[in-house]
């Protein structure tokens, strides 16, 4: 259990996907601009990762039985995409608000590279199932809290008096840069 | 043992082949069930709509491509003309399935693009890179024809032309413009200011041979007072211009055309 626990903290904080291993920065940097909106993103993402973790982990047993392993990244692939259909045709029926606002970013989940990243992770660090499970959760409450806080950040600096060559997109970079370097101080975290 | 080595290479393709058509079965079925239980139903007259809109989705209309207005239109919240692609034809086929008379809304006219320089390699004043040396004028950079999604804008001879046969007005290429220069004109409108140098007559002379030199007689001789002068450039108020010419006679560099 402890070892759990420690696998799921050192995912969403040590390591965080986005803001110190660059996974996932499309969507991250793209639907951060309202926290409501970066809430319900975190959360499709959270659900595909946790269940592509616990499906591939099956999947790669059963490539591993048969030594094709060299297959796991387009079997994965497979599977992150059909979750990611699952996951919009489950937002446009029941909260199509949250479908128009997400856009794009909802079926580029698909090609997210956290998702795959993940799921490529448990199999590299050989865990089991609950390991992978505990990861995936972990890795994608990481990718939760971190665009939960940028989104924050860009809404209180939507009304802030930013330099010309810095609006748009560059003060997002260095804002994204400095809750990275915030980020590191969880390294010296003693678990 | 070479019988052995190709028997496992061949059992190795077929797990292979087993392994990831068997997933993707799976999950094509799945996706096929949850697509019924998830099912959204669309109104036949949102996707009749969708039906009569080109289908190009370059965003012309402002909505995200031609889903978007489909919807808004369905709504109410976009007038059945909203496509400046379609134009009136896309509008009379919309007002069918919307059963509203086209007649009254549909008359709004098309615009074309246009790029408000003419200062071709030959014309225009080249520094010793070969690029021109008037900051207003068209740099030849391509961006306009990238963006445009109708093949309506080519670079020709260091400047961007739109062929008007082509153009449908949807302002792909005005947004994209880094000069700023493309302007989208109304389509009956046959007399444009092909020149947006704001200098004086002095550097204008000096860079272009075809620019204009801000002279004012064009202002000065239309007939409907449609052409104010601002910095140096005319400019044509579309709303008051009949298409007289007298602009495009008054003027000595044929600037106005």
């Amino acid at each position: 259990m402890g070892e759990l626990i420690i696998i799921a903290i050192t995912a969403a904080l040590l390591s965080n996907v986005v803001l110190s291993q660059f996974l996932g920065i499309c969507s991250f940097l793209g639907v951060s601009t309202k926290t409501d909106v970066a809430v319900g993103m975190g959360g499709a993402v959270v659900f595909v990762i946790t269940v592509a973790s616990a499906v591939a982990y099956f999947l790669y047993l059963l490539l591993d039985a048969l030594g094709i392993t060299y297959l796991d990244t387009i079997v994965f692939i497979l599977v992150i995409a059909a979750l990611v259909q699952i996951v919009e045709s489950f937002f446009k029926k029941y909260v199509p608000s949250l479908y128009k606002a997400l856009g794009v970013y909802l079926p580029l989940i698909t090609t997210n590279c956290a998702v795959l990243g993940v799921a490529l992770t448990n199999v590299q660090n050989k865990y089991n199932f609950w390991q992978s499970v505990v990861c995936g959760f972990g890795t994608a409450f990481g990718y939760l809290i971190a665009i939960v806080i940028l989104a924050g950040i860009r809404e209180r600096n939507a009304n802030n008096d930013v330099p010309t060559p810095f609006k748009g997109s560059p003060i997002v970079m260095i804002t994204a840069a400095l809750m990275a370097m915030a980020f590191f101080g969880f390294a010296n975290l003693a678990i | 043992m070479f019988g052995i080595v190709l028997a496992m290479d061949v059992m190795n393709i077929v797990w292979a082949t087993v392994v990831v058509g068997g997933v993707g079965l799976v999950l094509g079925l799945l996706l096929g069930v949850t697509g019924h239980i998830f099912a959204v139903e669309i109104d036949p007259k949102q996707a009749a709509i969708r039906g009569c809109l080109p289908g190009n989705n370059c965003g012309g209309c402002g909505f995200p491509g031609c889903d978007g207005l489909a919807a808004a239109i369905f709504e109410g919240t976009a007038p059945i003309n909203a496509c400046p692609v379609g134009g009136a034809a896309a509008a009379a086929a919309i007002a069918e399935v919307m059963g509203v008379d086209a007649g009254d809304v549909a008359d709004v006219e098309g615009k074309k693009a246009f790029v408000k320089c003419k200062g071709s390699n030959d014309v225009a004043t080249l520094n010793e890179k070969g690029r021109k040396v008037c900051t207003y004028g068209c740099i030849a950079c391509g961006l306009c024809a990238r963006a445009c999604s109708f093949g309506a804008i080519t670079v020709e001879n260091g400047v961007a032309v739109v062929d008007r046969e082509k153009c449908v007005g949807c302002g792909a290429c005005a947004a994209k413009c880094p000069k700023k220069i493309i302007e989208l004109v109304p389509e009956s409108k046959t007399h444009v200011v092909a020149c947006s140098n704001h200098q004086t007559a002095k550097e204008v002379k000096e860079v272009c041979k075809v620019g204009c030199l801000g002279c004012t007689l064009c202002s000065k001789k239309c007939p409907e007072g449609a052409i104010t002068m601002e910095e140096n450039l005319p400019v044509i108020d579309y709303e008051k211009c009949t298409n007289c010419g007298t602009c495009a006679e008054s003027c000595r560099f044929k600037v106005i055309s």
